[in-house]
């Protein structure tokens, strides 16, 4: 399957779902975003067309929330959570170690489409401080040590 | 599936419910909140299942993933009824073993019970546990009794008896009753339910709305997600009680799509209520229609704030206005509309079940009822706890929170998320309560409580909070755009040891013209990091600013580490992990730290072994000299 592109029928399919009303806008672009890890343009053409939304619309939306990607995502989705209770406990160095190792910096992506790097503003386990949230699965405890460990498992 | 048509026939099938379910029959529940999730409570319960069955007693012992019942830091939590046996830190391995000793016969898995860290003694039951029972835990002890995902199982401890006790009584007498209780907004500012609710019944615009805020942005705050992924139907039936009050025929939830459990646990809530007829047209035959419906927010602080996120709902972009008119008049597509937050909605049940005076008998004058907080950071229980309003933050923090780990010193506890301030130990007396903190240059917020010891610099505290808030400044107005950005500016410059005299008078200025002139409570409150720092930690920014130095040693550029020759043992763990290499040394070699490659990450410190304890950190003093190469050699054995 060609990466650049989602087909028609998807996004008509999750246009429809949300009746094609226009306040619908960010509810469709969420979905999207959900299926297709970002937003590629011919997506949001469609949906300013169906939804009947000026596209500086959907362009104003899709860079003012953070949920939004309007470029292509790695395999794997690396999250460093910089909410307070990681932030004392060291999360700011555990993000360090993460830009290190990938060569990344938050809201970039490798060449090779490996590993997306985000920071987050709490994912509410905050007991389990500092947190790594990789593609939906959550390491609780890294040290800077730890933080190795757990990506060389990502191919 | 039947639908209820009278308040009869849903007391009938309450009934049917409580008499069919033996109050003694066994039950595991495994908490399946979000933390115990993340540390494998899905695995637990599975393990649950396949062992019971294998050990032929499915048919008798029911498993249950309820939801947070807040002790996140022994995640997954596991606790047998109808003894409440409570284990911690449960693993799919001690599944069986649980099963064959605690459920078929009648012993306790000793070394799964929580143990008195002062007297080693072992806690079996869950109500005992020292985090649970200093507590008082009206609205999240609900969370642990239902599956999350049961209407039944809410119906069955007395759910939606409040709706129907409000179709009885009223509009009218209803809203008396929120006045009577003065609840207050558990999002933040504190504002009284019932004034707002009356507001809105008395605005002449039609349609009017109902708003769930589970926009829960504060880093460090997770309490709304535990009650609206653990007790949905709690959150709907408060939200009914509102929309039947103010004349409001649909409601909104506003939950951010960073919780996926909650939108998941939420929408089968609302498809549930909407099958047994709770939700939609004459409901229980009382003539009240109300619909509910689920908007993700795509990730924007800001839509916190009330105007905002009905933008926000509106699909347009998240940004506040100025509240010439209030939103209970004026809200939501231009009409009166009522937005509180997830708490604050669940209260409203227990209130019209219970009564307003039973509520206002917990807690201060101004403040009633209980409140959840968040305590995380530093702090040996981490977790949710549920305290009555006035309860000292002491009793909090070293009461139930059991103290700082690793024997460091307490320094200082932020509540109120971002926009909130920081209370050092002289404080610790101050009762929680929201004119409480508010007097104390901190605020209420929704809960969050982040405590920090003796390693964490507070000037650091505060650029983190503005660095974050800066972020987050939709941009609409000047003042709060461009002010936190000089902020931002100044405060990572003191951090890295480039702060110069004048920089905190500059700060002060800045901060007096965004509490001023900001638009809305972000940018009003947002200098509150820095005054509440500044008010109880003058002499650590003075410290950064003339002598170079980082008393906590914690800012970055401020700290060097250097490792002790007496006591490192050549032992090679730190020059392996070092990612500088900066690190010489070898077998039998005193390991040495190269002060130009170092750049300080602190993986040595991290990596060497408690009892070598050689790496030190120095801030505003010059590290001592390497040893000469010749005196490196280690003469006494290299370890043990």
């Amino acid at each position: 399957m060609n990466e650049a592109v989602m087909d028609r029928e998807r996004v008509d399919r999750i246009i429809d779902e949300h009746g094609a009303e226009a306040d619908a806008l960010i509810q469709v672009l969420l979905d999207v975003q959900g299926e297709n890890h970002w937003l590629p343009q011919d997506a949001l053409d469609r949906i300013s067309e169906r939804l009947e939304v000026p596209p500086a619309l959907v362009q104003h939306i899709t860079t003012f929330y953070k949920a939004f990607s309007l470029v292509p995502k790695g395999r794997h989705q690396v999250h460093v959570c910089l909410g307070t209770a990681c932030h004392v406990r060291g999360a700011p160095r555990v993000l360090d170690t993460v830009q290190e190792l990938t060569g990344l910096g938050p809201g970039e992506t490798d060449v090779d489409l490996k590993f997306s790097l985000e920071t987050v503003n709490c994912l509410g386990c905050c007991a389990l401080g500092p947190v790594l949230e990789i593609d939906g699965k959550t390491h609780g405890k890294v040290s800077t040590a730890r933080t190795e460990d757990v990506l060389k498992n990502y191919e | 599936m039947t639908r209820f048509a009278t308040p009869q026939e849903l007391d009938a099938h309450r009934q049917e419910l409580v008499e069919g379910r033996a109050a003694d029959r066994p039950c595991v529940s495994v908490c399946a909140g979000a933390g115990c999730l993340a540390s494998g409570a899905s695995e637990v319960i599975a393990a649950f299942e396949t062992e019971l069955a294998a050990q032929g007693l499915d048919a008798d012992v029911d498993t249950r993933g309820t939801g947070c019942p807040g002790f996140c830091e022994r995640g997954p939590v596991v606790v047998l009824h109808p003894k409440e046996t409570c284990y911690l830190q449960v693993t799919p391995e001690d599944v069986p073993e649980i099963v064959s000793r605690s459920l078929k016969g009648h012993e306790v898995v000793e070394r799964l019970l929580y143990e008195d860290p002062a007297t080693g003694e072992r806690v079996a039951r869950e109500a005992d546990i020292p985090f649970y029972r200093q507590q008082e835990r009206t609205l999240l002890s609900s969370n642990i009794r239902i599956d999350s995902r049961s209407l039944d199982d809410y119906l069955a401890i007395g759910g939606y008896a409040a709706l129907v006790k409000a179709f009885e009584i009223g509009p009218e007498a209803v809203l008396e009753e929120i006045k009577t209780s003065n609840l207050r907004g558990r999002g933040g500012a504190g504002f009284p339910a019932g004034r707002k609710w009356e507001g809105s019944r008395d605005a002449p615009d039609e349609p009017k709305y109902v708003l769930v805020n589970a926009d829960e942005g504060d880093p460090g705050a997770f309490m709304d997600r535990a009650l609206l992924e653990g007790n949905p139907h709690s959150v709907l039936e408060g939200l009914m009680i509102g929309g039947f009050t103010i004349g409001a025929k649909e409601g909104y939830i506003y939950v951010r799509q960073e919780y996926p459990l909650a939108v998941k646990n939420v929408v089968h809530a609302i498809s549930q209520a909407e099958a047994r007829g709770l939700l939609g047209e004459n409901i229980l035959g009382s003539g009240f229609d109300f619909t509910i419906k689920v908007h993700k927010g795509a990730g924007a602080f800001v839509c916190g704030e009330s105007t905002a996120l009905m933008t926000a709902l509106e699909g347009r972009v998240g940004e506040p206005r100025p509240k010439y008119v209030r939103s209970n008049v004026k809200g939501l597509w231009g009409k009166p509309t009522v937005l509180n937050n997830v708490e604050t909605w669940a209260n409203v049940p227990l209130i019209v079940d219970r009564g307003a005076e039973w509520f206002t008998r917990i807690g201060t004058d101004g403040s009633k009822g209980t409140k959840i907080f968040s305590l995380v950071g530093k702090i040996t229980n981490t977790g949710l706890v549920e305290v009555p309003m006035g309860m000292p933050l002491d009793d909090i923090i070293h009461g139930i929170g059991g103290g700082i780990p690793d024997g460091k010193a307490f320094k200082a506890v932020q509540t109120g998320g971002p926009s909130g301030g920081c209370l050092p130990a002289e404080m610790l007396h101050l009762e929680v309560g929201f004119d409480e903190l508010a007097d104390a240059g901190s605020m209420m917020g929704s809960g969050g409580m982040i405590v920090m010891d003796e390693d964490n610099c507070m000037v650091d505290v505060a650029r983190y909070f503005i660095d974050f808030l800066t972020e987050e400044s939709c941009g609409k107005c000047l003042p709060c755009r461009e002010g936190l950005r000089q902020m931002h500016g100044i405060l990572t410059n003191i951090c890295a040891g480039q702060g110069r005299d004048g920089d905190i008078e500059t700060l002060e200025e800045l901060s007096e013209v965004l509490s001023e002139a900001s638009l809305c409570g972000l940018g009003q409150s947002a200098a509150n990091p820095f005054l509440s720092t500044l008010r109880y930690f003058r002499a650590e920014y003075e410290a950064h600013i003339a002598e170079k130095r980082c008393p906590a040693l914690s800012c970055k550029e401020l700290t060097s580490y250097w490792i002790d020759p007496e006591k490192c043992k050549a032992c090679l763990l730190c020059m392996k992990a070092c990612p500088s290499q900066g690190i010489e040394g070898g077998k039998k070699q005193i390991h040495v730290i190269d002060q130009d490659k170092c750049d300080a990450c602190g993986v040595c410190l991290e990596i060497c072994p408690a009892k070598f304890d050689a790496v030190r950190k120095f801030s505003g003093e010059p590290v001592p000299d390497p040893l000469p190469m010749a005196d490196r050699v280690l003469t006494k054995g290299a370890g043990k």
